[in-house]
């Protein structure tokens, strides 16, 4: 492709389309469904049972300490198919660029994507491209959907959440949403905070191989642990108790959250998860994340309980308890 | 599993709560000034591990909460002139004012910035030497003294730009119109640990000397305020009514001389409108008139119509502690986070917010 900056022909469907997908898309995610460049991929899945999902990344800024747009759009894809018990397969990448991006970048983009999907085992077998005029999008959209086979003699549902369960987290939260914000807000951060990004699915197989009764698996992406704890307590109306010791947050994300006001429990990660199982396969469970790069960190950090239902308490550091609740407004810079 | 740290602060929390509990023997209220003092303990749940007879209440110690109608007006209505850029910290901007707020109206195309210094503003300035930008300056006597400096460097920098609209703050004077408010009934005060760092201890002696109240110059840590809790129990019950400083490895007797000298240098004391509790005398932070021309109210004269207050809304009664949000008609009904009727629900440091976020402190099992 011999274009530095992406035109609005290259969303046309002529030929500069083709040029923008045998050029720079197929180079990266080169594989024999996608190879047959049809509108969609015939893709070979017989008698199992599929798990299928999609979700459109328009993270700002596009790079980030630890990963990109295209990066998080595939792991976070992929991990929302582990959390379903599945395993990964398959999949597809829609792009929506502004007139005037740079083709270098798109490059990063997809190189980063591919690179992503090879270790989590998947491929991107399908996509489309539309470039839009300047200023109707933010550099680039990437939405991506997925399709998964539901790993046999799982059974993942809030509704198997029972009181007397142990929830399990796979490492410090917080990381993900800092190293984000730290470039919005022109903070200089040390080069340890970086963006948890990663493929959850292999360490997912792992577990689900070794206890495939666990209960609920989930990523706390958007809106932190404490959103889907509360999430988790109202799906399946029980309480739930963690201790804010046993939560484990980077120092130096605590402190950034200090200086910007934020809660690291509410922050977005893109690289963790929570686990709730019985109490007797913890020690399992905690041995195969601990053994894995994506759980070292890994705690039991909260039981179920039988009340309040819907509602999840924290027990701090001095041992009172107080109400985990929803977020309910974006988190403002405070004032002193 | 505890590591020892976090044992020896339970162990310490417990001491401090079981002292407590055998020093007070009938009901009390304390009252926590700042915003910041009710936002910690709601966070560490001491309101759970206090006995049933200590009751805190929360006081006027958040700027935003305090900030009247009018001043917002102001805001909305310079927001609006097409030749104006607001700076501002983040929290005014969900404020309601009488009709609109400033995040309305960034959402209509007004320019506002959020920054995170004041000194922000002054780039801001510099790279748009076309617009006049006009920092809200909001605060107590712990940001006020910042919002001076910067002004000093507009100076220095030559900027012709810049102006503050002041709403600044401060707290004794507060404190004294409270005592002096009849429906206020409070046995001893946690006093703000940032404010005091800027003036230290002496301006709070009133409170022994004209009332009879114990208070404690607290800091922000879970500890650091169980300790002063159980201070302020050690006065009530030796009926001893003094101004300690549980908080002196930041605040020293003398407070900031520095900071207080660049205050001086560029502000007056003047009255002030507080929300819920009217004009106090000399409780406000005016520019003075050598750096008249930074003060956007002198230097950039606008009409704005009166202001008006929501009916229903008790945010006042809430700011002087004489009752509780949940008394409030509106609290968790009309008035919730995310269409905050009134500021005490709007700050992250505001009464409401906090009694709304924690479901009033406890959580039982």
């Amino acid at each position: 492709m011999n274009d530095k900056r992406i035109r609005l022909a290259h969303g046309s469907g002529g030929k500069l389309s083709h040029d923008l997908v045998t050029g720079v898309m197929l180079p990266a995610f080169a594989n024999a469904a996608l190879n047959e460049l049809h509108d969609g991929a015939r893709i070979n899945m017989p008698g199992v049972k599929l798990a299928f999902t999609t979700d459109s990344y328009v993270v700002k800024p596009l790079f980030f300490a630890g990963g990109n747009i295209g990066k998080l759009a595939v792991c976070g894809t992929v991990n929302d198919l582990a959390m379903c018990g599945a395993d990964p397969h398959y999949l597809s990448a829609g792009f929506i660029i502004e007139e005037g991006f740079p083709v270098a970048d798109l490059i990063r983009i997809v190189e980063s994507m591919q690179a992503a999907a090879s270790e989590a085992g998947v491929a991107i077998v399908t996509g489309d491209t539309k470039v839009v005029e300047k200023g109707a999008v933010d550099g680039i959209y990437i939405n991506t959907a997925g399709i998964g086979a539901v790993i046999d003699g799982t059974g993942i549902s809030p509704t198997r959440v029972r009181p007397g369960q142990d929830i399990i987290l796979s490492g410090p939260v917080g990381n993900h949403a800092v190293a984000i914000m730290a470039l919005r807000h022109g903070l200089v951060l040390p080069q340890t905070v970086t963006s948890d990004c990663a493929p959850l699915n292999g360490l997912v197989k792992e577990l689900l191989s070794a206890v495939p009764d666990v209960a609920v698996l989930r990523d706390p992406t958007r809106g932190g642990l404490a959103t889907t704890l509360n999430e988790i307590a109202q799906q399946a109306a029980v309480g739930i108790l963690v201790e804010e010791a046993a939560i484990p947050v980077q120092p130096e994300v605590a402190a950034a959250c200090d200086i910007l006001g934020f809660d690291p429990l509410y922050l977005a990660n893109e690289g963790k998860m929570i686990i709730f199982s019985q109490p007797q396969a913890s020690e399992r469970l905690l041995a195969i994340l601990k053994g894995h790069k994506y759980g070292k960190e890994a705690g039991i950090i909260g039981k179920v309980t039988d009340s309040p239902a819907g509602q999840v308490g924290l027990r701090t550091l001095i041992g009172g308890i107080r109400l985990l609740d929803m977020p309910v407004a974006d988190q403002l810079p405070r004032i002193c | 599993m505890l590591n020892n740290r976090q044992e020896t602060m339970r162990q310490a929390a417990a001491f401090f709560t079981g002292e407590i509990d055998r020093l007070i023997t009938k009901p009390v209220r304390l009252m926590e000034v700042c915003g910041t003092h009710t936002v910690a303990i709601f966070r560490a749940g001491i309101r759970q591990l206090l006995p049933p007879q200590v009751e805190l209440v929360s006081g006027p110690g958040c700027p935003v909460c305090v900030t009247p109608n009018d001043y917002l007006d102001t805001a909305v209505a310079y927001s609006r002139l097409p030749d104006v850029i607001i700076t501002t910290f983040g929290d005014m901007l969900r404020v309601p004012g009488s009709a609109s707020s400033l995040a309305a109206e960034k959402a209509a195309g007004s320019d506002i910035r959020i920054v995170y210094s004041p000194l922000e503003s002054l780039d801001i300035a510099a790279a748009h030497p076309e617009k006049k930008i006009i920092f809200l300056a909001v605060g107590f006597e712990t940001t006020a003294p910042l919002a001076a400096a910067t002004v000093l460097e507009a100076e220095r920098r030559g900027l012709a730009n810049f102006y503050v609209l002041s709403a600044h703050k401060l707290v004794p004077p507060a404190l004294s119109a409270l005592l002096a408010d009849r429906e206020v009934r409070v046995d001893g005060f946690l006093l703000p640990g940032n404010v005091s760092a800027m003036i230290g201890e002496q301006p709070y002696c009133f409170l022994a000397e004209k009332y009879h109240l114990p208070g404690v110059i607290a800091g922000f840590d879970p500890l650091d305020i169980l300790q002063s809790v159980y201070m302020l129990a050690r006065q009530i019950h030796a009926s001893t009514a003094i101004v300690e400083n549980q908080y002196r490895r930041i605040v020293r007797h003398e407070g900031n001389p520095a900071a207080r000298q660049v205050l001086t240098q560029v502000y007056e004391t003047v009255d002030a409108a507080w929300r819920g509790m009217g004009v106090i005398p000399a409780s406000g932070l005016g520019v003075n008139d050598r750096y008249r021309r930074f003060n956007a109210l002198a230097a950039l004269p606008l009409q704005v119509e009166k202001a008006s207050e929501q009916a229903a809304c008790r945010c006042g009664e809430v700011l002087r502690g004489i009752i509780k949000p949940a008394d409030c008609l509106l609290f968790g009904k009309a008035c919730v986070p995310e269409h905050p009727v009134g500021s005490c629900m709007v700050s992250v440091e505001g009464t409401c917010a906090a009694w709304y976020k924690y479901g009033a402190g406890k959580w039982q099992v």
